[in-house]
C-alpha cells in the first residue's frame, strides 16, 4: 500500500520541480529567448538564426562570463502575433517569468512588439529586436531611458529608412524606365497594406515621389491579409500606373504579385513586399511572381563583405533555404554574447553601455546604434539589399553603382546583376 | 469606373453567393449553424493542392478527389459530431467551431503556415476595355450561375430535393410522412460541404491559400446568410451581390479606405437588421415554412 504512495509522491515531486523550471540545472547557461510566430516563416528564421548563433557559440566552448565559460540555452516561444496580440504577450510573460530567460530576441509585428517590448522593460530584461520597423519602437529609448534602454533594434532599419531606400529603388526602377521605353515621368501607384508601419511610409510616399520625378497615380491600402485583390487591381490599371510601391509584409503581398502575374498586367513592383523575399515566393504565387523587386537583406550569391558568405551559406546548407531578415537573430545572439564577455558579466545594466559603443562588422555590413539604439543606415554602414524574381531566381540588383550623394564613391556590392524590367512592360511600351 | 464596379460585384458577388447557398442550405433543413462551413473548403483547398503539386495528378481530377474527400470528411463529423447532439442547436454551433479550429490546426501542422496557391482551371486573361480579366474569374461568374441552376433544379426536381424542401417546412411532419429525417439532414450537409469544397475548386485558383483562411470568408459568408434571411437561398444571393456591391463602392471610390471593404459590408448588414430584423427574405421564408 505504502509503495504507490511513495511513487506518487516521488511523481508529484518531480512534475513540480519540472513546472516551476530547474534553476539549478540552468546555472552554468545562459538562457536565451527567441520570440516569433512560430508557425510562419518570419519566425522560423528567428528561430534557425538563433540556433545557429547558439552551436557557434557553444561549439567554441560557450561564452566567456569573468573567469567561466557559459553554454547558450535556446527557449523558443511562439508569439502567434499575426493572429492574437494576447499569445503575444503571454508568450512573451512565460519567457521571463515561467522560463526565466536572461535575454530576449525576435519579434516581429510592431503591434505586438510594442506590448512586448513593455513587458520586457517591466523585468529590465534586454530584448534585441529582430522584425518590427517602426521607428517609434526605438524613440521609445529616447523618450524614457531609464525604462526602455533594454531595447534594441537589430534588423530592420526603422521605417523612415526603409522608405528612404526604397524611395531609391523606386527612382532607379524609374530612370531604368525612362531610358528603356522613354516613358518620361512614370505614373506610381502606392499600394500599402494596412499595419501601423506602413502609415509614416505611406505619408513620406505621397510627399516624396514627386520629387523623384515621378508621378502619383493613386493611393490604395488593401487588408494586410487579402486574398483578393482584384478590385484593386482593376482600379490600378484604369489609373494607368506603370508602377506600383509595394509596402507589404503579409499575405497580401502573395496575392497581390500572384494576380497581377496572372494578368501580366504591364507595371513594374518595386518596394517591400517581405513575402517576396523568401525562397518559397514561387510556390506560393504559383510562379506568378518573377520580375517583383523588393527590399531584402540577404540573397544567394550577394556579399556586403567577407561575413556574408560564409553565414548564407552556412544557413542555406543547414536549413535548405537563403536567410531572411528575422534570421538575424544569429546575428543578435552573437553580439550579445560578445558584450557579455566584454562587460564580464549577465547584467543588463552593464551590457547595455557595451552595446551602445558597439561599432563593429557583420553579416550585413557595418553595425552601430544610434542614440535611441536602433541601427545606423547609410553607405558605410547597413544599406540593405534590392532583390528581384528573375526567372524563378531571387537575385541583388541593388545597389549596382550607387552613388549616395554625387561626389559620395560608387557602391556595388559582389553579385549584383542588372534589375530587368517585365517582358510584357517593355511590349506595351515600347516605341 | 461603373462597368469595374458592376464586374467586381460579380466576381465577389458568386464566390459569396457559392458559400453562402452552402450554408443556407443546410441550416434552412436541419437547422444546423456550419461554422466548419468555410474550414471545409480550406480542406479542400488543400487537398487540391496536395493532389496537383505533391502527387502530380491534373487540376481537374485533384478537383473531383477534393469533392469527394470533404463530402467523406463531412459525413463523418456529421456522424461523429453533430449528429449526436443535434438537437442541441447552441452545442451544434459550439462542436463547429471546434471543428474548424481542429481542422485550421491539422492543416498547420501538415502543411505549416507558408503560403501555398492552386492552379487555374483555366489559365489565361481577357482584356475587356483596357482592364485585364482572368478566365478564372469569368469561371467564377459562370459557376456560380451553373451552381444555383443545378442546387434549385436538384431542390425542385429530384425526390431527395423534395423530401429536403419537405423536411426543412416541417422536420416533424415530414418524419410523421415516412421520411428518414436524420437520412435527409446528414444527406444535405454532406451536399452542403460539396458545394464548399466546390467553391474552394473554383475559387480559390484567383487566391492564396493558408490555414486560417477559413476565417475572412466566415465572416462575410454569416453576414451574408443573415443579410438575405437566415435559411433563405434567394435571401443569400441577394445578399451575397449587394455586400459584393458595396465592398467594390469602397475600393473604387475610397481606395485609401479600400481595408474597410468588409467594415463596411458588415455595417450594411447591421444598418439592415435594424429596418428588418429577419433580413432581406426572412419573412417570406418563415411564411413558407
Amino acid at each position: 500500500m505504502k509503495k504507490p504512495v511513495i511513487l506518487m509522491t516521488v511523481l508529484m515531486a518531480f512534475l513540480l520541480v519540472m513546472a516551476i523550471g530547474s534553476p539549478v540545472l540552468g546555472a552554468d547557461t545562459i538562457k536565451i529567448g527567441v520570440i516569433g510566430p512560430m508557425n510562419f516563416l518570419q519566425g522560423k528564421g528567428h528561430w534557425n538564426g538563433a540556433l545557429m548563433a547558439q552551436d557557434e557559440i557553444n561549439a567554441a566552448g560557450g561564452v566567456q562570463v569573468g573567469d567561466k565559460k557559459m553554454k547558450i540555452e535556446l527557449v523558443k516561444a511562439d508569439s502567434n502575433e499575426f493572429l492574437s496580440m494576447t499569445d503575444a504577450t503571454n508568450a512573451m510573460e512565460l519567457l521571463l517569468t515561467r522560463e526565466k530567460v536572461n535575454y530576449v530576441v525576435g519579434g516581429f509585428r510592431t503591434e505586438a512588439v510594442l506590448a512586448m517590448q513593455d513587458i520586457a522593460m517591466d523585468y529590465k530584461t534586454i530584448f534585441l529586436g529582430c522584425g518590427a520597423a517602426t521607428k517609434e519602437i526605438c524613440d521609445r529609448v529616447g523618450q524614457d531611458y531609464d525604462r526602455y534602454k533594454y531595447w534594441f533594434r537589430i534588423t530592420p532599419f526603422n521605417n523612415l529608412f526603409l522608405a528612404k531606400t526604397s524611395f531609391i529603388h523606386l527612382a532607379t526602377v524609374g530612370g531604368i524606365m525612362r531610358k528603356a521605353v522613354g516613358i518620361e515621368k512614370p505614373r506610381v501607384a502606392i499600394v500599402g497594406e494596412k499595419q501601423a508601419w506602413v502609415e509614416a511610409m505611406v505619408a513620406a510616399s505621397e510627399t516624396n515621389i514627386p520629387k523623384l520625378g515621378l508621378e502619383v497615380a493613386g493611393v490604395w491600402r488593401p487588408s494586410q491579409t487579402a486574398t483578393d485583390v482584384t478590385a484593386e487591381l482593376s482600379a490600378i490599371q484604369r489609373a494607368d500606373a506603370h508602377i506600383i510601391f509595394t509596402i507589404f509584409s503579409a499575405t497580401v503581398g502573395v496575392t497581390f504579385a500572384k494576380q497581377i502575374g496572372e494578368l501580366k498586367i504591364p507595371v513594374a513592383q518595386v518596394g517591400i513586399n517581405v513575402e517576396a523575399q523568401k525562397d518559397g515566393f514561387m510556390e506560393a504565387t504559383g510562379g506568378m511572381g518573377n520580375y517583383v523587386m523588393t527590399m531584402n537583406t540577404y540573397a544567394r550569391g550577394v556579399e556586403y563583405n567577407e561575413l556574408t558568405k560564409p553565414f548564407v551559406e552556412g544557413y542555406i546548407k543547414r536549413f535548405g533555404e537563403v536567410p531572411t531578415y528575422t534570421a538575424d537573430t544569429h546575428a543578435a545572439i552573437l553580439m550579445l554574447a560578445e558584450s557579455i564577455k566584454r562587460a564580464g558579466s549577465l547584467d543588463g545594466d552593464k551590457i547595455v553601455p557595451v552595446l551602445e559603443k558597439w561599432d563593429e562588422k557583420g553579416t550585413t555590413g557595418q553595425f552601430k546604434f544610434d542614440q535611441n539604439h536602433d541601427p545606423v543606415w547609410g553607405p558605410g554602414y547597413l544599406t540593405s539589399l534590392g532583390v528581384q524574381w528573375q526567372e524563378g531566381k531571387l537575385v541583388g540588383v541593388w545597389p549596382n553603382k550607387w552613388k549616395a550623394a554625387p561626389e559620395a564613391p560608387e557602391i556595388t556590392y559582389k553579385g549584383i546583376v542588372p534589375y530587368k524590367l517585365p517582358p510584357w512592360f517593355i511590349e506595351k511600351y515600347k516605341k | 469606373m461603373i462597368y469595374d464596379i458592376i464586374l467586381t460585384t460579380l466576381i465577389n458577388g458568386s464566390t459569396w453567393a457559392l458559400l453562402a447557398i452552402g450554408f443556407s442550405l443546410i441550416f434552412g433543413v436541419a437547422r444546423i449553424v456550419n461554422i466548419a462551413h468555410t474550414a471545409f473548403y480550406m480542406v479542400a483547398a488543400y487537398c487540391i493542392f496536395y493532389g496537383t503539386y505533391r502527387l502530380g495528378v491534373h487540376p481537374g481530377l485533384a478537383v473531383l478527389m477534393a469533392i469527394v474527400l470533404v463530402m467523406v470528411l463531412g459525413l463523418i463529423c456529421y456522424k461523429l459530431f453533430i449528429e449526436p447532439i443535434r438537437e442541441h442547436e447552441a452545442a451544434v454551433l459550439i462542436a463547429t467551431i471546434a471543428l474548424a479550429l481542429v481542422f485550421q490546426e491539422l492543416v498547420l501542422l501538415i502543411f505549416t503556415g507558408d503560403f501555398r496557391t492552386v492552379p487555374a482551371l483555366i489559365a489565361g486573361y481577357l482584356e475587356i476595355s483596357g482592364v485585364k480579366i482572368a478566365y478564372q474569374q469569368l469561371l467564377t461568374i459562370a459557376a456560380a450561375g451553373v451552381i444555383l441552376a443545378g442546387v434549385w433544379t436538384f431542390l425542385a426536381k429530384t425526390r431527395l430535393g423534395l423530401a429536403i424542401r419537405a423536411t426543412a417546412q416541417d422536420r416533424e411532419v415530414a418524419n410523421l410522412m415516412g421520411m428518414n429525417e436524420a437520412r435527409v439532414a446528414m444527406l444535405t450537409l454532406v451536399i452542403s460541404v460539396a458545394l464548399a469544397a466546390l467553391t474552394g475548386a473554383v475559387v480559390l485558383p484567383l487566391s492564396v491559400l493558408n490555414p486560417h483562411m477559413w476565417m475572412g470568408p466566415l465572416i462575410m459568408m454569416m453576414a451574408v446568410v443573415v443579410l438575405g434571411g437566415l435559411g433563405s437561398m434567394k435571401g443569400s444571393f441577394v445578399g451575397a451581390y449587394l455586400l459584393a456591391l458595396s465592398e467594390a463602392l469602397v475600393v473604387f471610390l475610397i481606395p485609401k479606405g479600400a481595408f474597410l471593404r468588409e467594415s463596411v459590408a458588415l455595417s450594411i448588414m447591421i444598418l439592415v437588421l435594424l429596418l428588418r430584423p429577419e433580413g432581406l427574405f426572412g419573412v417570406a421564408f418563415e411564411e413558407e415554412r
